[in-house]
C-alpha cells in the first residue's frame, strides 16, 4: 500500500466519523453565526460602524470558531486508541497526521470560505471588500489548521486542555489576524491588497508544511 | 543463558530494560529473547509495569536503559521495517463506538495497509462470523457489550500479516468460547512461525501454546532461571 492511499483512508475515515456526529463539526460554524448576527444588535445598525468593524469581527470569530473545535482533532484518538495506531504504522507519521490537519480544514475552515458572502452581508461590509474577505479566509485557515493541529497535540494527555491550548495558539494567531483584517480593509477602501495576501499566503505555506513534523512530535510525546 | 549454535535468530531481543515512573523503579535489567514460534506471557501483580514494557516493546515509549533489536537491528533505527512486522494491540482497543462493526474491520484493514479492502466484502463477513459477531455486524459499536467491542478489536489478529504480534490484556472481557478462540488462533499463529508476547493474569489453557514465563516484581530474578 503506498503512503497516499493511506493518506487517503486516514482523511477518508476522518470525514466518515465525522459525518456521523455532525454536531462536533457544525457547533463552531453556529457560534461563528451567532456571534456575527448578535453583533448589529449590539452596536446597533448602522453601516458605517459595521462596515468600519465587520473584518475584524468577522476573523476574529473565525479564529474563536477554530478554538473551539480545537479538541476534536485528536481527541478521540487518543481517548479510544487509534492515535497509537496511527503511530505504529510504518508510514511516516507526519505524513498521516497531515491529513487530519486536512481534514479539520475541510470542516472547518471550508465551510468559513463558503460562509464568507454571507458574513459579509450580515455586517453590511462593502461590497469591493467581499472578494478580499473570501480570499483572506482561503489563504488564511489552512494556517489555522495548521496551528490548531500543533496545540492539540501537545495538550493531549491533559484532561483539562483547552485553556492551554487557547494560551498556546492565541499569539500564533495574531500575524493571521493583522494581515488578513489589513487585507479586508483595504479592499473596502478600494486600495491593492495583494500584498497582504501574499503574506498570508506564505505564512499558510509554511505551517502547512512544518505543523506536520511538529504535530507528529507532539503526538508521540503524548501517545508515549 | 546457553546458546546453541543450530538456534535460529532470535526475533525480538530485550535487553537490560528498564523502567523509571514518577522517580519509582518500575523493573530493571529486564532482558529476554523472543523466538519464532514462541509464546511470551508477561505476568505480575497490578502496576508492576506489564503494559510499560509492551509499549517499550512496541516503540512507543523510550526504555530508560537497554535496548530492544528486532531481527538483530534496534527498532529505532528503521522504525517503519519494525512497525511492518509488528501488530500491538493496546489496552485501548482502537475501535470507534460511531461505527458500525462492519466498518470498524473494514477501516481496519484499510489502515493496516490492506489496499484491496473493499466496503461490505465477503472477507470481512466471514472474518465477523469467525469470531461471532455476525447479526451484530450493523450495530453501532458503542452499543456492542465490552467484550464484543473487545472482539471487533481483536478481529485484527486474523486479517494481520504481521509475524511479532504484541498484545495487552487480550482476554480482557472475553468470555469462555471467546477465550478458547483466541488462543486456537494463537496456535494457529505460532505454528505458522509467528510470536507473541502478551500480558495476561490467567493462565493459558491450551497445551500447544506452551507459554515462556516472564515475571515482573520481586520475583523477577527467579523468573529468570525457568525462562
Amino acid at each position: 500500500m503506498t503512503a497516499m492511499q493511506l493518506w487517503r483512508s486516514v482523511l477518508s475515515k476522518d470525514l466518515r466519523l465525522a459525518a456521523r456526529r455532525r454536531s462536533d463539526a457544525i457547533n463552531p460554524l453556529i457560534f461563528l453565526l451567532m456571534v456575527i448576527t448578535l453583533f448589529p444588535l449590539g452596536v446597533g445598525p448602522g453601516p458605517d460602524i459595521l462596515a468600519r468593524i465587520a473584518p475584524g469581527i468577522i476573523w476574529v470569530a473565525a479564529l474563536l470558531a477554530t478554538l473551539l473545535g480545537v479538541d476534536r482533532i485528536f481527541k478521540d484518538d487518543y481517548a479510544d486508541g487509534s492515535l497509537e495506531q496511527l503511530c505504529l504504522l510504518p508510514q511516516p507519521l507526519a505524513f498521516t497526521v497531515s491529513a487530519k490537519m486536512v481534514s479539520h480544514w475541510l470542516l472547518s475552515g471550508l465551510p468559513l470560505v463558503i460562509l464568507s458572502p454571507l458574513l459579509a452581508l450580515l455586517l453590511s461590509l462593502p461590497t469591493s471588500a467581499y472578494g478580499a474577505l473570501s480570499l483572506s479566509l482561503l489563504l488564511g485557515t489552512p494556517a489555522l489548521s495548521a496551528l490548531a493541529a500543533i496545540g492539540a497535540s501537545l495538550t493531549l494527555p491533559l484532561q483539562r486542555g483547552s485553556a492551554l491550548i487557547s494560551l498556546i495558539l492565541l499569539p500564533l494567531f495574531i500575524p493571521l489576524l493583522i494581515f488578513a483584517t489589513s487585507a479586508v480593509e483595504s479592499a473596502g477602501m478600494g486600495m491593492a491588497v495583494h500584498g497582504q495576501l501574499a503574506i498570508l499566503a506564505a505564512i499558510s505555506v509554511l505551517t502547512v508544511t512544518l505543523a506536520p513534523l511538529a504535530v507528529a512530535a507532539g503526538v508521540r510525546m503524548s501517545v508515549n | 543463558m546457553k546458546h546453541k549454535t543450530t538456534e535460529p535468530l532470535p526475533r525480538l531481543t530485550a535487553h537490560e530494560l528498564s523502567s523509571v515512573r514518577g522517580g519509582r523503579t518500575l523493573f530493571e535489567q529486564v532482558s529476554f529473547e523472543v523466538h519464532a514460534g514462541e509464546l511470551w506471557q508477561i505476568t505480575g501483580a497490578n502496576g508492576a509495569g506489564k503494559s510499560t514494557l509492551l509499549r517499550m516493546l512496541a516503540g512507543l515509549m523510550p526504555s530508560h536503559t537497554g535496548r530492544i533489536e528486532f531481527n538483530n537491528h534496534s527498532i529505532q533505527y528503521d522504525r517503519s521495517a519494525y512497525h511492518q512486522q509488528l501488530l500491538f494491540i493496546g489496552h485501548k482497543p482502537a475501535v470507534k463506538a460511531e461505527l458500525t462493526a462492519l466498518e470498524n474491520v473494514y477501516w481496519q484493514r484499510r489502515l493496516s495497509g490492506d489496499h484491496r479492502a473493499t466496503q461490505d466484502s465477503m472477507d470481512d463477513w466471514s472474518l465477523l462470523e469467525t469470531i461471532g459477531l455476525l447479526g451484530l455486524e450493523d450495530e453501532m459499536t458503542g452499543r456492542l457489550s465490552a467484550g464484543q467491542q473487545r472482539r471487533v478489536a481483536l478481529t485484527r489478529l486474523w486479517h494481520s500479516q504481521a509475524p511479532l504480534w504484541i498484545l495487552d490484556e487480550p482476554f480482557t472481557a472475553l468470555d469462555v468460547k471467546g477465550i478458547a478462540l483466541l488462543e486456537q488462533r494463537f496456535s494457529e499463529h505460532l505454528s505458522q512461525g509467528g510470536s507473541i508476547v502478551m500480558t495476561s493474569h490467567q493462565a493459558l489453557s491450551l497445551a500447544s501454546l506452551n507459554p515462556q514465563q516472564l515475571h515482573l516484581g520481586e520475583a523477577y530474578a527467579n523468573a529468570m532461571g525457568v525462562a
